[in-house]
């Protein structure tokens, strides 16, 4: 655990260095030099903290179902309290890839929303993770509650792969890589990185995923503490 | 009632290590017995000491915390959606549909249940038997409570169950329903299971067996 | 068999009830004719365009599907008949029933709109694709109907019922009605049958994963 908390901590703060004070250049020489791609240039920094924080939610999304239907099968409220904790990191990560999402539209395309298939997934996505919240809160018994929200969770999720299909026939792409590409699979862009940014970009990738998972042990810690505390005082 | 003596039926009832909790508060623990056709069992205790819970886990409407219920019929294993077919059970967390008459409950109830005997011909002879006949065609809605219990045991009987439960069985009833309980629970006695939930002492002594249910100390589970 | 026996006994059950009491009818029938009208003051005489006039076509399905789908499982917590059908019927006859009143509901409710807007929306609302429009709506209501079904299961079990609905609902329809609206635009627009291919692809994909998935799940949302 020391690992993944130093780790992450370690990580982010180099990426956030590295990914804001390394300049571009029309002809890079070396690593520390940051190629100019057209159109995008100084705004091509945001891939190192909108992608991996939109990674990073799909991920606790996951997560969360995964532990929802650990609970559907066993009934133990130990994976329900794992897959509720997913899901507020979850909610947590989405609202930050929403926010820097709609930076990098407002620089980019000149306004903050525009409805392009990336954001209206990320937007529905939001959605879910409102209305699983919204359905806890209106659940008294602990039992229901638990294997309520997983049903739900799973219900949704299975309408997420028909985004993947969907969102593209239906609306313009602006998101890089949405042009040209019928598929438009998954959150992850194809663009071409220079090696020196794609390792930028990979330790990103992995500085938020630990950093998700430190504080995802955290929270479970947190809410069996409290648990415990509660039964023995009640 | 009728004069024939129908056959025991071959059943047997077997709970092994029931326990149920609520919101991490422990109803019951380790509630285990064994019933056969003939046998009877009072499930008695205080408001509250999960009576009403227990009724409900055996008719497999509320799955347990922990432990297993294993219905036999004819000697062979039936898994408990199965086995409710078997079951009749008068609650009052059991309601009947007040936008239909008493007659029309028994018949779609019936349908809904897929039984394989002439509706309406048991349908006239419960009805009779609970004293509602002359209503039968009135709706639920305009039922006092005594009537709407006396259709819950028409309802409970029509299909001639092995297993009879009965949560609080005479709530609601006058002298006389009472007294159609009572042939009931004799009649059922002599050709299947009885258990009977209750705070009445005078009813617990129906049955030959009692499960008093004590109170227990909330406990919460244990977390990996 | 008797699972198809007792599925239709159930759908029996609620439509008698539904003519019965009229809670469900009554209710959408007068909330399509409050958007409609509040839809035409809005426009005035302005005439909306094919891709407007889809798109309001499913938003008054929509919220009117919201206020009234719920009510196949809440009618039955209300009042308490939740557990004598657990007794009488399995889960998957409770959701196969359900599903299939549902389905009904939302394609009455598909005419209903159709035919207010014929009249009210003449020179605008003209299906030039009857073909791709008779589909659309045929899976669209499925869709719909198998969403909001698993749904109105979830929520009848929850405490705040009356809002928690369209908010559970809106994210997982979201794709549904894209496509269906997507698709009602070409019907308006005259397109060709195979143009709307695709879409109906997505819909009949959407019909079946959230069918089967609902069926697999139901049992956790049904059974206590």
């Amino acid at each position: 655990m020391k690992f993944v908390k130093y780790g992450s901590i370690i990580l982010i703060t180099f990426v956030i260095i590295a990914g804001l004070a390394i300049p571009l250049s029309s002809s890079p020489q070396g690593w520390l030099q940051f190629p100019v791609i057209p159109a995008l240039e100084e705004k091509a920094r945001n891939i190192f903290f909108h992608v991996p924080v939109a990674w990073t939610t799909v991920v606790a999304f996951l997560v969360s179902l995964y532990y929802g239907y650990r609970y559907l099968r066993t009934r133990d409220i130990d994976y329900d309290i794992k897959s509720v904790s997913s899901a507020g990191l979850g909610l947590l990560f989405c609202v930050l890839a929403t926010i820097t999402g709609a930076l990098w539209a407002k620089f980019n395309w000149g306004s903050f929303w525009n409805w392009d298939p990336r954001e209206t997934s990320i937007f529905v996505l939001l959605l879910i993770y409102g209305a699983y919240f919204a359905l806890r809160s209106a659940l008294d018994s602990e039992e229901k509650r638990a294997a309520l929200s997983a049903v739900y969770s799973i219900v949704a999720g299975i309408t997420v792969p028909f985004f993947i299909f969907v969102m593209p026939r239906m609306m313009a792409g602006l998101h890089p890589g949405a042009k040209g590409d019928p598929e438009g699979a998954g959150p992850v862009v194809q663009f071409d990185m220079s090696p020196n940014m794609l390792l930028v970009f990979l330790l990103s990738l992995l500085g938020f995923t630990l950093l998700y998972v430190w504080l995802f042990t955290m929270r479970v810690r947190m809410a069996k503490l409290e648990y415990e505390r509660s039964i023995h005082h009640s | 009632m009728e004069s024939r003596n129908p056959p025991m039926t071959d059943v047997n009832l077997t709970v092994a290590g029931i326990a149920k909790s609520f919101n991490r508060r422990a109803i019951f623990r380790d509630i285990s017995f064994s019933l056969e056709g003939g046998d009877s069992l009072a499930i008695t205790g205080r408001n509250g000491s999960g009576k009403s819970t227990l009724v409900k886990i055996l008719c497999g409407v509320l799955t347990p915390s922990a432990g297993t219920v294993q219905y036999a019929i004819a000697g062979k294993d039936v898994p408990i959606d199965a086995a409710k077919d078997q079951l009749g059970l008068v609650s009052p967390h059991l309601q009947l549909y007040d936008e239909f008459s008493a007659l029309e409950n028994l018949e779609l109830l019936s349908r809904i249940r897929s039984n394989n005997f002439p509706i309406g011909e048991r349908a006239s002879e419960f009805l009779k038997l609970v004293g509602l006949w002359d209503r039968r065609k009135d709706m639920v809605r305009t039922y006092s409570s005594g009537m709407k219990q006396r259709l819950k045991y028409a309802f409970a009987l029509l299909h001639r169950p092995a297993v009879l439960l009965l949560d609080e069985p005479t709530s609601n009833l006058d002298a006389e329903g009472v007294e159609v309980v009572k042939r009931v629970v004799e009649a059922q006695k002599s050709t299947g299971i009885l258990v009977v939930a209750t705070n009445n002492e005078m009813e617990a002594t129906w049955c030959a067996r009692e499960l008093h249910l004590a109170d227990q100390a909330p406990i919460g589970t244990k977390l990996r | 068999m008797s699972a198809l026996s007792s599925t239709y006994a159930l759908v029996r059950k609620d439509v008698q009830s539904e003519l019965r009491t009229r809670y469900a009818l009554n209710a959408l029938l007068m909330f399509v004719v409050t958007a409609v009208a509040t839809i035409l003051f809005a426009l005035r005489s302005d005439q909306p365009t094919p891709t407007v006039l889809s798109g309001m076509y499913w938003v008054v399905i929509f919220f009117t599907a919201m206020s009234g789908l719920s009510r196949i499982f809440v009618s039955e917590e209300e009042r308490g008949t939740t557990m004598t059908l657990q007794l009488v019927a399995s889960p998957s006859v409770v959701y196969f029933g359900k599903l299939l009143f549902n389905v009904a509901l939302t394609l009455s409710l598909t005419l209903a709109v159709t035919l207010l807007y014929t009249l009210v929306f003449s020179t605008s609302f003209i299906i030039q694709t009857p073909s791709i429009f008779a589909v659309t709506v045929l899976l669209g209501s499925l869709g719909f109907a198998s969403a909001a079904t698993i749904i109105a299961a979830i929520v009848a079990k929850a405490n705040t019922r009356g809002t928690l609905y369209p908010v559970l609902s809106f994210p997982v329809l979201i794709v549904l009605l894209m496509t269906v609206m997507s698709a009602t635009t070409r019907a308006l627009d005259g397109e060709e049958f195979r143009a709307a291919m695709g879409d109906f692809q997505i819909l009949v994909g959407y019909i079946l994963a959230m069918t089967g998935g609902s069926y697999l799940l139901f049992d956790y949302v049904w059974k206590d």
